[in-house]
């Protein structure tokens, strides 16, 4: 046995320790980065790693949700699954708030943690935690790796899991003896055998022509872009689609960019910081056709009430999507991209004038209150802020928002008009999330110009991540739009708390100087006047730059839908003589 | 569609593997379904068991959690069998008091139920009794009036009637529990790289 080994050459059979398997394993799916952190239990990992320098690149993070966000980040711009690496105990624990993050927006990630001797598992011995007890609620799938013939067919099923049918997140927990013991490597040929997983089903031909009758009937329809598209890379056919039946598209914010945002049938962001046309036109729309998005309480506002005359044609991968929050008529059940496919030979050509006419009757209505068309008064407004990054930018950045105002302005008022150029914490709302994911993203896009947008709050909860982007030698361009306040929780307590500001101010250190104490610039932009020069500079600079503009302190996002009210109840922008909550009947 | 909540009986075929059961109850714990009663045990097939499942939903809900079970990887098979064919039993053992004067009378009603005398003592008896669920609360409706000392069921074990479904095979085990020479899972590979 050991000469038929030792004869076979690299993709041979080869007798390794689990550490070396590891690495093999992880290069043959392809894995050409890894973030993480260092530990005990996972030092043989490490140790093994060096042999494997050329083949995989290390980025040492400065905290183990860094390395999540980095995996996730680098998974959201590339399409390929992310991987972060960490010890047992506080390592893995550190990874949660990132592995959730994954989880609730689908991302395609594996987690390795290390784990202490599988002799001592249950023991309460130094630096073990049951991760994969605390992580089950919020992996798709996990594992604990007690022996060393386990590592390779484990981490070939866990690439498997986390790319397929509705990616996610899968964890994989490796005790300490088993990354030390011999075991037998050979290259994988055959795909993973997992006789319950389902990843995706068929949608059947009478459903699809009952959609596409739905379709052609309809009056007033609306699809409701999500991340399925970006996902799926169905813009194409998308728009195909609704250039055929002539259907206008509104994105749910991890659908922004899935269809292009220059499109004349492209409406926008819905839901509690869309844009008041596009959730008026869902509650008047008499067919919605969702694709590849879950009807999240941020975007239906009240159930009872939401788009009262539709019916809902429903395209999901993951059928327990399927009547969670709202009854559906027709449900497809497959990949976004393969049902568009199907669809598109299917619906009729025609125009609808009419609808399109009362979209642009809505959409009239309330431009005239689109802060880009008020003077600035010699203020900073962080919304003029990003409309002049993205005039700057030509729309081609990938721009990566962490979670609060600044993140609802960007939606708003940076057009995406391609896939995988917005990267966003959707479902868990991570704070935090912005800088370490744009560090992941350089790794899957080297030529992309990367911003980073974020709150003063925010980038303060993983400002670390700087030194890492540092020692690696990233361009990152970071844009904190600093309010002096959490904003987004400041404008909650406006609207609904009596104006009491309960520990939402916020002072924070000179971002400027935090730059160059790790050796990068920066830049104080106080002036409208101030930010075409500053993001010139920082886009002229090789390293990263970290530009803090100093924004209006108590501006609001707008239009805003109270949590649980009707899609219609919206908080718009103040104008004199003007009330604050208007509506349905008022436009 | 209907929206009546009922009683549902569902099964799982799972793989036997550590961990599935905790799975399962995270899932119910998580969506929030209430559980009735839960039964584990292996089948006659290695390296699978079966979980029968009873809990009060509605139709959309127990569309739901049959999707959100298919959901878990080690999920091999999901029937609902509510309103199929099946049979459904439950075992109890419960001990009542039952003195020289009332012993023939406790007796006699578990004689009429079915119900089989495991224990007895001068003052208590206790007895076993498996049939469905609604059967065993009349037994244990009558006995109150002589005083249930203690009780305890192993919740519903359920059956379709008629052929077995087809049940996707299990994946060997890699547990160390399992007899797997080291060398095992190469073999394989080796003899196709050979092809």
């Amino acid at each position: 046995m050991e000469a038929v080994m030792s004869a076979t050459g690299g993709g041979g059979t080869r007798r390794l320790t689990g550490a070396a398997i590891l690495w093999e394993a992880l290069a043959s799916e392809g894995v050409e980065v890894v973030f993480g952190y260092p530990g005990g239990a996972i030092m043989p990992a490490y140790d093994a790693m060096l042999a494997y320098g050329d083949r995989i690149r290390h980025v040492l993070v400065r905290h183990e949700q860094g390395a999540a966000h980095m995996a996730d980040g680098y998974a959201r711009a590339s399409g390929k699954v992310g991987v972060a690496l960490a010890t047992s105990g506080p390592g893995a624990t550190n990874l949660v708030t990132g592995i959730a993050t994954a989880m609730m927006d689908s991302v395609p990630t594996v987690f390795i943690t290390g784990q202490v001797a599988s002799s001592l598992l249950g023991s309460d011995a130094f630096q073990e935690t049951d991760v994969t007890g605390v992580t089950l609620p919020i992996t798709k799938h996990n594992y604990l790796v007690t022996r060393v013939d386990e590592i390779a067919p484990t981490i070939r099923e866990a690439f498997f899991l986390a790319r397929s049918g509705r990616p996610g997140p899968v964890l994989v927990d490796i005790c300490k003896d088993a990354q030390q013991a011999i075991g037998t490597w050979c290259a994988p040929t055959d795909p993973p055998r997992l006789p319950g997983y389902r990843p995706s089903q068929h949608a059947p031909d009478e459903l699809l022509d009952r959609a596409a009758y739905l379709i052609d009937h309809a009056e007033r329809p609306l699809v409701l872009a999500g991340h399925g598209v970006v996902k799926s890379g169905a813009g194409e056919l998308l728009r195909a689609l609704v250039e055929k039946a002539d259907v206008p598209v509104a994105s749910t914010l991890l659908g922004l960019g899935g269809f292009p945002a220059s499109h004349p049938l492209a409406l926008g962001m819905m839901g509690m910081h869309g844009e008041a046309w596009v959730n008026h036109a869902i509650q008047e729309a008499d067919l919605l056709i969702a694709l590849g998005m879950r009807f999240d309480d941020r975007v239906t506002g009240r159930l009872a009430s939401y788009a009262p005359r539709a019916r809902k044609i429903h395209v999901e991968i993951d059928r327990s999507e399927v009547n969670k929050n709202v009854k559906i008529d027709v449900a497809l059940l497959d990949d976004v991209g393969r049902v568009l496919g199907a669809l598109v030979p299917r619906v009729a050509a025609r125009r609808r004038a009419r609808w399109t006419a009362r979209i642009d009757e809505l959409k009239g209505d309330s431009s005239v209150r689109d802060i880009q068309g008020l003077p600035d008064q010699g203020r900073l407004y962080a919304a003029h802020v990003i409309h002049d990054l993205w005039r700057l930018t030509e729309g081609k950045a990938l721009v990566v928002t962490d979670v609060g105002q600044h993140q609802m302005w960007e939606a708003q008022y940076y057009k995406h008009d391609h896939p995988r150029k917005l990267l966003t914490s959707g479902g868990l709302g991570t704070m935090g999330f912005a800088l370490p994911a744009a560090i992941g993203a350089r790794f899957a896009c080297p030529d992309d110009d990367i911003w980073v947008i974020a709150g003063d709050g925010g980038f303060q909860m993983t400002a670390c991540e700087l030194s890492t982007a540092a020692q690696e030698g990233l361009k990152i361009n970071v844009a904190i739009i600093n309010n002096g306040y959490l904003g987004m929780v400041r404008q909650w307590q406006q609207f609904f708390y009596g104006g009491r500001y309960a520990a939402t101010p916020m002072r924070s250190p000179d971002f400027v100087k935090l730059a160059e104490a790790h050796g990068l610039s920066g830049m104080h932009v106080r002036r409208r006047a101030e930010v075409e020069g500053a993001v010139r500079a920082a886009q002229a600079t090789a390293g990263t730059v970290v530009i803090d503009f100093h924004v209006e302190q108590e501006d609001s996002v707008y239009p805003m839908v109270p949590s649980g009210a009707d899609l219609t109840e919206m908080i718009r922008r103040p104008q004199p003589n003007s009330p604050l909550v208007e509506s349905a009947e008022d436009p | 569609m209907q929206r009546t909540v009922a009683t549902r009986t569902i099964i799982a075929h799972v793989e036997d593997k550590p961990g599935v059961l905790n799975r399962i109850a995270s899932l119910f714990r998580r969506r929030g379904f209430n559980i009735v009663s839960l039964t584990v045990g292996r089948t006659a097939e290695l390296g699978v068991s079966r979980l029968t499942l009873v809990l009060d939903a509605d139709d959309d809900t127990a569309r739901r959690i049959e999707a959100n079970l298919y959901k878990l990887v080690n999920v091999l098979l999901v029937e609902d069998v509510t309103f199929a064919p099946s049979v459904a039993r439950e075992l109890a053992l419960i001990k009542v008091r039952a003195g020289a004067e009332t012993r023939p009378r406790v007796l006699q009603i578990c004689e009429v139920f079915g119900a089989r005398v495991i224990d007895l003592t001068a003052h208590i008896v206790t007895v076993e009794l498996t049939a469905t669920h609604d059967k065993i609360d009349d037994l244990v409706g009558v006995l109150a009036a002589d005083g249930v000392i203690e009780m305890v069921r192993t919740g519903v074990v359920a059956m379709a009637r008629g052929e077995r479904p087809q049940i996707p095979e299990p994946r060997p085990a890699l547990s160390p529990h399992e007899a797997h020479g080291p060398d095992d899972i190469c073999e394989s590979h080796e003899s196709q790289g050979a092809a």
